[in-house]
């Protein structure tokens, strides 16, 4: 490959396409603001004091009738909609990430497992993956917090929330992880290292986790991705629908299903921003993990 | 030969380039000249690398993409080829050109019956009908000896062996009756018995229809057996020329001499193999030095008494059933196997494939576990009834060798922590730094050079990843090492090289080898005594030279006797 600058930059070191760039960009940009929300957002949204409903569903400030104080609007408890979004992404991106941590930790440790010892072992995890598979995800996620809010008053809360959610996402997410792990394990166990290792007299878990785990890990970083983007929609959803995030501390979808109730008032500002916010952010992270995933296929690097 | 006739295939001075990505070009084949006449069978031979499938390709139009004919000419049949169209004028791959490739589990489409993949080229390029097609595979099976050829048109390929299936490929390229065959490597993946019915048949088809055959090879024996010409090659250039009797009886170029001198010999053991460039001595020997002493210090001298039996063996193999609880078939793999190594001996187990060997070293290395009968080593059960659980020392004595040295190192570890695992894990060294020591040293004793431990494996070459392994199963201070076809995927020439260290490794340290393997020139030349097994079952045991110059079992006798060696070249006097 000929690179027509003199000096190839990082971009052309990287070899990746423009929009994948850009879409790193703005992946990492709403990652950045989410992280840094309490220094760059105008107003705390979690003070509930410091609203007035005075100025409660003001219009954007580059409107007819906005406000100045507040850039894209505030909602129906007059809260400054740039600082709940800005609050919001960080609880949505944590959820997100929290859930697929939680996921992949579960899943490449029972793939592992599966795939090893196959056989009772291999039937027993993988049958009990199989019916988690045949829920649909938001149904069994419904089912979690449904279960936890009932057994657990306290789930409602804002402490509380986030880690049932996280649960009632990685419970489902888990399985793809472990299907994947346990084909690859399946195909390492039967080389010769393995065996070499085994022959040694080295112990199991020795074995899974030194030597072919790491034989293994590709496949589970580009999941990741592609997982991170599809827990954060489904926390966005849940929320939605009502069982995720409180309305006090809001998270992107909490804030959607808020602006939802007001959109044919004519009061779209509420739900289009977070709802632009989300599309921006699961896209952007979606084309990097579709990238990555064939940058680590070692079948799609070869071709010229 | 009728002077008339134009020769089938005539190359000058071909050389084919491949372009790389950084500007450069490789070339795979440099200046390299052969012409095979009418019924000749011409063998291109050389080690992995050496350019002679590139030839191959080449001729058949099948280069892989960038690689091109850069110089020189291919005239078929006295038509020129033509590097832009990939064919000479007139000339159709698959009706002037047949092609016969290495693997006959993957040359034929599984989900067509043989006289689909039969009629479909004949079809195609004499425009046959269906009936008359039909009849001429017909008779092409019946050409190329498949039994019962009526009922054989309606298989699939799973339906039938490896050497039928070949023989299938064979018709199949003659479907046309071509005038010229191009066979890359068509018995390596056949056993010893099929490989000689598949040389047989090519010889016929030389003599009787006048083919022209060029033969990719990497094998001496079968160059031996049935070629007239034979051309050898080194890193894509030709080094020697000529026919088959003058070539391997009196080479002359070194390389050319180098590679006869290292094929094992079966006719007589030689104390070692002849070998091709440096062995890698030196600091060698004072590695080897240690191993001997620790070896010494664990008090398990070498006195001749068995090490290692194995009575009575049996594995089973259960195939479950379509439904469940439905019975499945019984394979048994291993059936009734006694026998009994001697420390310090090198003990053969030699068979075609199939026939349980591959199982019997994975029980002996505890890797599966026997249905019936036992494994014992000094005594102590280790595998069957009433074993005990290999740990510590136990689990240290007997130590593996793997055929693949691709797959049997871990390619996400550096060597210097692939060869430290066993040694600190039995905490053989008292430090970090005294295990990098002695892993130093084993990687001498395995002839490289200490810095290999930085490195990860795909550093190495296929030889040389082999010395690695040898040097991982030395560094658990094993007793007895089990090698499983340890050479069979390497070059002749670094064949000869492991092999001479597994003889050295031996004689320095009083290891016990248990070999595996299917080449019976290996095993002789390695081996103290050997057992041939058939089927499963254990048909003759005795001492090396005893076994190969008196062969006492029928199965024995027609094995040694379908070995191609190079004791009996083709074209040669033979000596009554």
């Amino acid at each position: 490959m000929k690179t027509l600058a003199p000096s190839p930059g990082l971009i052309t070191r990287i070899g990746a396409p423009i929009s994948v760039m850009v879409a790193a960009v703005l992946a990492l940009a709403i990652v950045a603001c989410a992280l840094l929300a309490a220094w760059i957002a105008p107003y705390d949204p979690t003070d509930l004091a410091s609203f007035e409903l005075i100025n409660a569903e003001l219009p954007p400030a580059f409107t007819a009738d906005g406000d100045a104080r507040f850039l894209l609007g505030t909602d129906n408890q007059g809260r400054d909609l740039l600082s709940a979004m800005l609050y919001g992404a960080r609880v949505s991106i944590a959820i997100g990430g929290g859930a697929v941590i939680m996921a992949a930790t579960l899943g490449v440790i029972l793939g592992l497992i599966a795939g090893y010892y196959g056989g009772r072992v291999d039937a027993v995890i993988m049958r009990v993956a199989d019916v988690i598979l045949s829920f649909p995800t938001i149904l069994l996620a419904l089912l979690v917090s449904g279960v936890a809010r009932a057994i657990f008053p306290g789930a409602a809360t804002a402490e509380w929330a986030p880690l049932i959610l996280i649960c009632a996402i990685a419970i489902h997410e888990w399985v793809q992880y472990a299907r994947t792990v346990r084909a690859a394990t399946m195909v390492e166990t039967a080389k010769d290292y393995v065996r070499a290792g085994k022959v040694i007299g080295l112990p199991s878990r020795r074995i899974m986790l030194r030597h072919i785990l790491p034989n293994v890990m590709s496949p589970v970083l580009v999941i990741s991705t592609i997982n991170l983007a599809a827990a954060v929609l489904t926390e966005a959803t849940l929320s939605f629908l009502g069982v995720g995030m409180p309305p006090t501390y809001p998270s992107l979808g909490t804030l959607i299903r808020i602006g939802n109730e007001f959109v044919f008032s004519g009061i779209w500002w509420i739900a289009l921003f977070p709802a632009l916010a989300l599309v921006i952010l699961v896209l952007a992270v979606n084309i990097v993990g579709d990238w990555l995933r064939d940058r680590f296929n070692p079948k799609l690097r070869v071709k010229r | 030969m009728s002077d008339l006739q134009p020769p089938v295939l005539a190359i000058d001075g071909l050389r084919v380039e491949y372009p790389l990505a950084n500007g450069s070009v490789f070339t795979a084949v440099e200046h390299a000249s052969l012409v095979i006449q009418p019924g000749e069978i011409h063998a291109l031979v050389g080690e992995s690398g050496a350019g002679k499938t590139t030839i191959g390709n080449a001729v058949m139009g099948l280069l892989e993409k960038p690689g091109r004919i850069a110089a020189g000419t291919i005239h078929i049949g006295g038509k020129p080829f033509d590097p832009a169209k990939g064919s000479a004028e007139g000339v159709v791959l698959g009706r002037d050109v047949g092609a016969v490739f290495q693997d006959p589990m993957t040359s034929l489409n599984p989900l067509f019956t043989v006289e689909s993949q039969l009629t479909e080229t004949m079809r195609a390029h004499l425009k046959l009908d269906r009936a008359s097609a039909r009849a001429r595979a017909l008779q092409l099976l019946e050409a190329v000896g498949i039994p019962e050829p009526q009922r054989r048109l309606k298989a699939y390929p799973h339906q039938l062996s490896g050497g039928q299936r070949q023989r299938v490929v064979i018709a199949a390229a003659l479907s046309c009756d071509p005038k010229l065959v191009v066979a890359d490597e068509p018995t390596t993946a056949l056993d010893v018995s099929v490989q000689a019915q598949i040389l047989k048949l090519l010889r016929d088809l030389a003599d009787e229809r006048g083919i022209g055959i060029l033969l990719v090879t990497h094998n001496m024996g079968v160059v031996a057996q049935i070629a007239d010409r034979v051309t050898i090659m080194h890193r894509g250039k030709v080094v020697e020329s000529g026919p088959t009797v003058e070539v391997l009886r009196r080479p002359r170029a070194p390389y050319a001499k180098a590679l006869i001198g290292a094929v094992p010999r079966i006719d007589a053991k030689l104390d070692r193999f002849p070998v091709l460039g440096d062995e890698g001595k030196g600091r060698a020997a004072e590695a080897r030095a240690m191993l001997r002493s620790s070896a010494e210090r664990t008090g398990d001298a070498v006195d001749g008494a068995p090490i290692l039996s194995v009575e009575n063996l049996c594995v089973e193999y259960i195939t479950s059933g379509w439904l469940p609880g439905s019975k499945g078939h019984t394979f048994r793999a291993v059936d009734g196997v006694s026998f009994s190594v001697n420390s310090g001996e090198v003990f053969g187990l030699v068979g075609e494939s199939g026939c349980g060997k591959t199982t019997i070293a994975n029980v002996v290395s505890g890797l599966l576990n026997p249905t019936a009968g036992r494994v014992t080593y000094r005594g102590q059960t280790v595998a069957g009834e009433g074993a005990i659980r290999r740990i510590g020392p136990l689990r240290q004595a007997i130590q593996m060798i793997f055929q693949d040295p691709y797959s049997s190192l871990n390619s996400r570890m550096r060597i210097g922590s692939i060869l430290a695992e066993p040694i600190l894990f039995y905490r053989l060294a008292s430090s970090k730094a005294e295990a990098e020591d002695d892993v130093a040293r084993l990687i001498e004793a395995v002839g490289l050079e200490a810095e290999a431990a930085q490195r990860f494996p795909h550093a190495f070459s296929g030889g040389q990843r082999q010395r690695l392994s040898i040097a991982r199963a030395l560094g658990a201070r094993p007793r007895l090492i089990v090698c499983d076809e340890p050479t069979s995927s390497l070059d002749v020439s670094v064949q000869a090289q492991i092999l001479n260290l597994l003889k050295d490794l031996r004689d320095a340290t009083g290891l016990t080898l248990l070999l595996i393997s299917h080449d019976l020139a290996v095993v002789r030349q390695m081996c103290d005594r050997v057992a041939v097994m058939r089927q499963g079952k254990l048909v003759e045991e005795a001492p090396s030279e005893t076994l190969f110059t008196a062969p006492q079992h029928p199965y024995t006798r027609e094995l040694l006797s379908l070995v191609p060696t190079l004791d009996r070249i083709r074209g040669e006097p033979q000596a009554a």
